[in-house]
């Protein structure tokens, strides 16, 4: 089976972003993923096809990176980080749970069930978000501070179809439809979820709390001035106050 | 630029400035041992194995740390140390990791005896491992193609195969997949690599990773002799060495001759070698009752003389398979013995006018392929280089790559002109001479290549030499068969009066004497073989069973390339010597045989002792035999210029060429563009299976529009015939389709249309 | 003295809705941009250079320097310029540059305008790690908002520049984040290290003079511009100018980003950030990810500035502080991270594709108390067969938690031949363990 039509197209539109087309191979294969579920032998011929490539060429490309798969993957795709934090933290514990609860290994997909969606289970390398240990990843949107009972609970949800919003980001959808976020085409669930976690402003608030600031509050005034020679202007005048606070706090 | 002078191990060495220290350490004698570098293909530094401590960068400081000296450029002053207790400690360390997960299975690996991981392990390794884990392990082994095996648990992934075939031929049909520890080798799942010149990766893997289907557990290096020699495929005059045992070839090789193939050669030339055993003519035959049956030479040598001499006409038809020296006995045996101006070595459509060109411009000419390396522009005309002619392909490819701009006047926009970075000028066939008179950009360091298709397109050879004479370009010819330049040089063609070959075909002489020619490669398949028919007499000089053998009276089996000594001449002009790789004692040359009937001729009682004597010693003096008489004049004095005779092309020659337009013929059929693919149902091909299993899909390609209208199976009807093939679509010149000449049925010639003529596309019926 | 905590990057993560365009607007956002835009490129390159910003992707090199590097435009072979933004975010212990582009990506998009412009780029790239879907959705979304409010594209803001930006998700491949590695992964390909020289400064992106810096790099452009060269270097060490965030993970009451001035310590950091797990000790720490050596206790007092942890014998890396505890056996911890190398090593060059695959089966023997006391020396050995031999960094990163645990904690690997195997209970270092 070749692709449609249609995803020729869109991979053609991929490679047009960029000033040399084979620019366009990653999100391009992201975007066979989307459609086809896995990298397909038709997937790398299109991305050949379109980019003036050899197949071995593609193939190459493909199975260099991890986040591309050669066998189907499950409606969703839950990621658990064995890196040495997390799994300290106790990724490792919620590996082994998950495996034994899904009853598959790493990087395979549960059998197929009446009424049940498929998941792919896969220990991680670190996903930045160390602060979150342990972190579990649901189509590459996070979950934090999980332990063996939440990823459990989170594991259920997904296979019941139930509704399940990430930590920090959006309601889960699929990882195919992730797949094609990734390929550049936005699915308009950015506004979903907070800014930053809890943990990612720790920091802030600490500082907040204690009155504590670069020398020039950048980002404290709401007034901004719209023009530039003013903003300048606007600029300077804080950084003189901030001096003059940052020598009232020296003197203490 | 300038040279610099660096120490390395305490030897001063002077190199010019660029130079890689791995390759000033050559220059000194000193061996730094190294598996990913190869000096024809960019250095990547991946192997690591070729560390060397350098202590004084040239600028007073050191590198801290070894550096790979496959990639670190010379420096004046430069100091490199490649043997002290940092370099070796290095070496030792790299060498200990690369056989962490090598199988270290040398007793049944083919490579074994010639490895370089191997030696280089005795050389710079410790000796023993500290490694006492588990070693990767892969199922073995896997096809890469038909002809080249993969065997991953050997592979040291050092990149030469892959970056061979994305740098040399551009064929990047294999490479690196998966990552890491599991990095390795591979193709598309579904799609075999695909190169004419695949066989190189296993000659230069620096390990038994990659090994032919060919020779994969067939022998061991140490049980082989080695013979260098030339190939016989091509007109390039690629240096090979051939590998045999007791008589039988084992393998090819490439040769490494800078001047012409560096050290690549096609997979024509590696692994085409087969021919030479099967169907082979044993014994001389005569005819007797309408049935061939063997007879002695004596008898067969006097057979053939006597029916020559008899003979009121006799035409020559030696082919293009001679040596040099063939090609001049049979010069002097037209000319002497026979004393026929017929004579004409061409084996494909020709012209009139090609006979003058290549009397008056190709003969005792010379352009080289560093002639090429130095052009400012390179013309191709008639000639698809990746095809026809493979080293030639690969020497344009890499001048190419180093700024030379490539012009091909061609029927379509191939694969291969894609790969010269060839700008292309649709031109029909037929179209050569209009195109040939607007192409730009020819200056006095320009170079025109021509092809001896265009011996069917009226007046393009002689374009092609006013464009040479008005820009001062330089002109060469590039012919398909390894004697056909050759045989120029030694005049065998029509001499005065003669007839060319066509012309002995239609005119009904009494006598025949044909060597290499396939009826089903010539302009008239068929008006060929009732030539033979016609004929009252037919001497045949052949290696093996053929349509001419099937009609001669007398078959005296002759040598193959392997089994004599002898010349080839490139389409450079370079004379190419080999020597004889087997000694067998009934394996006569061309040469040899013609000497025989020429002795027979003279003094016909004495006949049989010459050939005893020859058969019996068949010694170098002996392969001379046929030269022993009086060499021919001057090829100068014996072939008028074209300007100095004004020997013209007749009315009636001209008519057998197509018109000269690019446009869709007035009949409304197309112009029929054809080649041989390099690999295809040639002769020299044959029996060898894994070969032909690498060639590529065989199509006909018609314009794109045509294709969409009638889909991936056309019907081809010409004058001589009808053709259902799968077709692709394809960027050609107006109003022609491109069919393969020999890759289906007996060839286009015989079963499809006559050179020159035009044929209709039909959906498939 | 400049505050203990300076939030500059982090001052907005706590907004609402801060990654939208006009919540970042509010903030002042974008004026920044005016200013760059107001001075020459060349003016901007010096603002930069004075600044002292250096590399905050762990190699700690001088911005603006960097930019110098570009040679200068060749009238006869005009070739494009570009930037390429490197959020490849991976070093284990990694986590500033993720939460700066989900929480506000327009400081970073500020960046890139600005920086290319600085290096008269005319198209710029954001390389993100594909594994952080909602980081790529809000950067998106800050590229398109950025085209609509006429910030990128042609004429921005009525100068006459233009510039192109392309949000560039990868496909999971840590060795990414080595510059090169990343621009081949750019063009389409496997991303494994270029030989330099050519250096990516006169041949990177499609040949083309390119810079590369990583993303919290860029994003302290804006207020730089902003509030000047002086007022950056006024912050931080002489050497060490700035800020930067610092990221506590593990055994800490309250992990995250603590930004502040280079030079703090970690006894400072920890102290912010309530101390180690209650009943446990300090046992280990990396000051900037896993491809730093380890420190213990006896540095908590070592400054995190580029030369401080240089001069106590690590690196200050990406200061991604991931601190163990007393409960974490560091054979563990080094062996998981050993099997990390060998998981992204790309294959390119031998020391580093046979050697992890070795040090895995040698450290594995020691966890399970298998090994031999002299398998310590053979690690040993074979990190400096590794380090400085292999083709990139990658290969020495994969050194540095196996030589500097041996140098910390030998007796620790001997305890585990002598026990026949780990003395440590993994349940006892999760984060659920005390609340059990």
């Amino acid at each position: 089976m070749t692709l449609a039509a249609e995803t020729y197209d869109e991979l053609r539109e991929i490679a047009a972003r960029y000033p040399q087309a084979r620019s366009g191979l990653l999100p391009m294969l992201h975007l066979v993923q989307s459609v086809e579920g896995r990298v397909t032998p038709e997937g790398i011929h299109a991305c050949a096809e379109v980019l003036g490539l050899t197949p071995a060429e593609v193939s190459g490309v493909a199975t260099f990176y991890t986040m591309y798969k050669r066998h189907p993957v499950g409606t969703h795709h839950v990621g658990v980080c064995t890196n040495t934090l997390c799994a300290v933290m106790g990724g490792d514990e919620i590996f082994a749970c998950l495996r034994e609860k899904l009853e598959v290994g790493n990087d395979e997909t549960t059998a197929d069930a009446p009424g049940l969606q498929s998941i792919t289970l896969e220990h991680i390398e670190c996903n930045a978000a160390c602060d979150y240990a342990p972190v579990v990843m649901v189509n590459w949107e996070f979950f934090d501070n999980q332990t063996p009972e939440s990823a459990s609970q989170l594991v259920d949800d997904l296979r019941e179809g139930r509704e399940v919003v990430a930590s920090r980001g959006a309601r889960i959808t699929s990882w195919r439809e992730a797949e094609r976020v990734l390929a550049g085409f936005e699915d308009g669930l950015v506004d979903e979820g907070p800014a930053a976690g809890p943990a990612s402003v720790v920091g802030l608030e600490l500082a907040r709390e204690r009155g504590w600031a670069a020398p020039a509050d950048v980002h404290g005034s709401a007034d901004v001035p719209e023009e530039p020679s003013e903003a300048v202007e606007e600029a300077d005048t804080r950084r003189a106050e901030s001096e003059t606070i940052a020598e009232e706090a020296s003197d203490d | 630029m300038s040279d610099v002078t660096l120490k390395i191990d305490g030897a001063d060495v002077t190199v010019p400035e660029g130079t890689l220290v791995i390759r000033a350490a050559e220059q000194v004698g000193i061996e730094i041992p190294r598996f990913c570098d190869h000096p024809l293909l960019a250095p990547v530094g991946a192997c690591r194995q070729c560390l060397v401590d350098i202590p004084d960068a040239g600028n007073g400081r050191g590198f801290p740390k070894p550096q790979a000296s496959c990639t670190i450029p010379v420096a004046e002053g430069m100091v490199v140390e490649t043997q002290n207790s940092t370099a070796v400690k290095a070496q030792h360390g790299i060498m200990e990791f690369l056989l962490v997960n090598h199988p270290l299975d040398c007793p049944v690996c083919d490579k074994g005896g010639e490895c370089p991981l191997q030696n280089q392990a005795m050389s710079h390794g410790q000796g023993e491992t500290r490694f006492e884990g588990t070693k990767r392990t892969f199922p073995k082994p896997i096809n890469l193609s038909p002809n080249v095996l993969l065997d991953r648990e050997r592979c040291i992934v050092c990149q030469r195969c892959t970056r061979f075939a994305a740098e040399i031929p551009g064929d990047p049909g294999i490479a690196l997949i998966q990552r890491g520890a599991q990095q390795q080798i591979g193709i598309a799942e579904d799609k075999p690599f695909s190169s004419y010149f695949s066989g190189n990766v296993i000659q230069i893997c620096p390990v038994g990773a990659l090994t032919s289907d060919d020779y994969r557990f067939r022998a061991r290096p140490f049980d082989l002799v080695s013979t260098p020699s030339v190939a016989e495929h091509d007109a390039c005059g690629a240096a090979i060495r051939i590998d045999h045992r007791r008589g039988k070839v084992m393998r090819r090789l490439a040769g490494n001759d800078p001047e012409v193939n560096e050290e690549w050669i096609s997979d024509k030339d590696r692994f085409g070698f087969r021919y030479a055993v099967r169907d082979r003519l044993t014994s001389p035959m005569i005819r007797e009752d309408g049935e061939l049956r063997p007879a002695s030479w004596l008898e067969a040598v006097a057979v053939a003389a006597a029916g020559l001499a008899a003979a009121g006409s006799v035409g020559v038809l030696p082919g293009g398979r001679l040596t040099l020296e063939d090609a001049k006995a049979y010069a002097t045996f037209a000319r002497d013995t026979l004393r026929t101006p017929h004579i004409d070595f061409r084996s494909r459509p020709l012209s009139e006018e090609e006979t003058e060109f290549l009397r008056s411009r190709v003969a005792g000419t010379s352009v080289t392929y560093a002639d090429l390396d130095a052009a400012d522009h390179v013309v191709l005309v008639g000639l698809e280089p990746e095809d026809e002619a493979g080293t030639l392909f690969l020497r344009l490819r890499k001048a190419n790559k180093a700024g030379l701009r490539i012009t091909t006047l061609s029927p379509y926009a191939s694969e291969g002109s894609r790969k010269l970075g060839a700008e292309v000028v649709l031109t029909a066939p037929g179209a050569e001479k209009d195109a040939l008179s607007q192409v730009n950009g020819v200056t006095d360091a320009s170079v025109i290549l021509v092809g001896e298709r265009l011996a069917t397109s009226q007046g393009a050879y002689s374009a092609a030499a006013d464009l040479a004479d008005r820009t001062g370009a330089r002109l060469a010819w590039v012919p398909r068969r390894a004697g056909d330049r050759g045989a120029v040089e030694a005049g065998l063609l029509p001499g005065e009066g003669g007839l060319d070959a066509d012309g002995i075909v239609r005119a009904g002489l009494d006598a025949l004497l044909v060597a290499g020619v396939d009826p089903d490669d010539t302009a008239d398949p068929d008006a060929f073989l009732a030539a033979l028919d016609r004929a009252g007499f037919v001497v045949s000089l052949e290696q093996r069973v053929t349509a001419v053998t099937e009609r001669a009276d007398v078959v005296l089996p002759v040598a193959t390339a392997s089994e004599k000594a002898g010349t080839f001449v490139t389409w450079e002009g370079r004379r190419r010597p080999f020597e004889k790789v087997f000694d067998k004692p009934a394996a006569y040359s061309d040469a040899e045989v013609l000497g025989h009937i020429t002795t027979s001729l003279v003094e016909p009682a004495s006949a049989a002792s010459g050939v005893e004597t020859n058969t019996a010693s068949s010694s170098a003096e002996g392969d001379r035999v046929g030269l022993d008489t009086p060499p021919p004049p001057s090829l100068r004095e014996g072939a008028p210029s074209l300007g100095a005779s004004g020997r013209a092309s007749s009315p009636d020659d001209l008519t057998r060429s197509p018109s000269g337009s690019g446009g869709s013929t007035d009949e409304g059929g197309f112009h029929l563009a054809t080649w041989h693919l390099m690999l295809d149902n040639g002769t020299l091909q044959s029996g060898d299976k894994a070969l032909a299993a690498t060639a590529r899909p065989a199509f006909v390609r018609i314009p794109a529009a045509l294709h969409e209208q009638l889909g991936d199976v056309v019907t081809i009807t010409g004058d001589r015939g009808s053709w259902t093939l799968p077709a692709l679509p394809a960027e050609l010149a107006e109003g022609t389709i491109w069919v393969p000449t020999n890759s289906f049925g007996r060839g286009v010639w015989a079963d499809l249309a006559s050179p020159g003529s035009t044929v209709s596309v039909e959906g498939a019926k | 003295m400049t505050d203990t905590l300076t939030p500059v990057l982090t001052a907005n993560w706590g907004d609402e809705r801060a990654w939208t365009l006009p919540a970042y607007a509010e903030q002042g956002g974008y004026d920044a941009l005016d200013v760059a835009l107001g001075m020459a490129p060349e003016d901007v390159q010096t603002m930069v250079k004075d600044s002292g910003l250096r590399g905050r992707g762990g190699a700690g090199f001088p911005t603006g320097v960097k930019w110098g590097f570009l040679p200068p435009p060749d009238p006869e072979n005009p070739k494009p310029r570009y930037l390429v933004v490197n959020a490849d975010e991976s070093e284990p212990g990694t986590c500033k540059d993720i939460p700066l582009m989900m929480a506000s990506p327009h400081t970073l998009v500020e960046g890139v305008i600005i920086s290319s412009y600085a290096i008269r780029a005319e198209r710029a790239f954001i390389y993100v790690r594909g594994e952080v879907l909602h980081v790529i959705r809000r950067l998106q979304a800050a590229v398109r908002e950025a085209y609509a409010a006429g910030h990128l594209g042609t004429n921005i803001h009525g100068s006459g520049y233009d510039l192109d930006l392309v949000v560039h998700a990868g496909a999971g491949a840590y060795i990414c984040g080595e510059e090169t590695a990343l621009l081949d992964s750019l063009e389409g390909r496997r991303g494994q290290p270029r030989l330099r020289p050519p250096f990516p400064a006169v041949a990177g992106l499609y040949a083309s003079p390119t810079v590369i810096n990583n993303a919290e790099s860029i994003a302290s452009v804006p207020a730089i511009v902003k509030n000047g060269a002086d007022w950056f270097a006024g912050m931080g060490t002489e050497k060490s100018a700035g800020v930067g965030i610092f990221s506590l993970s593990g055994h800490v009451k309250k992990p995250g980003q603590y930004e502040a001035p280079l030079g703090i310590t970690l006894r400072k950091l920890i102290e912010l950030a309530g101390g180690v797990r209650e009943g446990h000790e300090l046992k280990f720490w990396t000051p900037g990810g896993s491809s730093t050596p380890l420190f213990t206790q006896e540095h908590l007092d070592v400054t995190l500035d580029f030369e401080g942890v240089q001069a106590a014998g690590s690196m200050l890396g990406t200061r991604a502080l991931q601190i163990f505890d007393d409960s974490v056996c560091v054979v563990r911890a080094v062996l998981r991270w050993t099997e990390f190398y060998k998981h992204e090593s790309c294959g390119k060059c031998t020391p580093c594709r046979e050697g992890t695959w070795w040090l895995v089966q040698v450290l594995e023997r020691l966890e399970k108390g298998d090994g031999k006391p002299e398998d310590l020396d053979l690690l040993l050995d074979q990190c400096d067969n590794i380090l400085g031999r292999s083709f990139c960094a990658l290969g020495d990163g994969a050194t540095s938690p196996i030589t500097s645990s041996i140098q910390y904690f030998r007796d620790e690997y001997l305890a585990h031949l002598e026990q026949g195997g780990c003395p440590f209970d993994p349940a006892t270092s999760t984060a659920w363990a005390e609340s059990k």
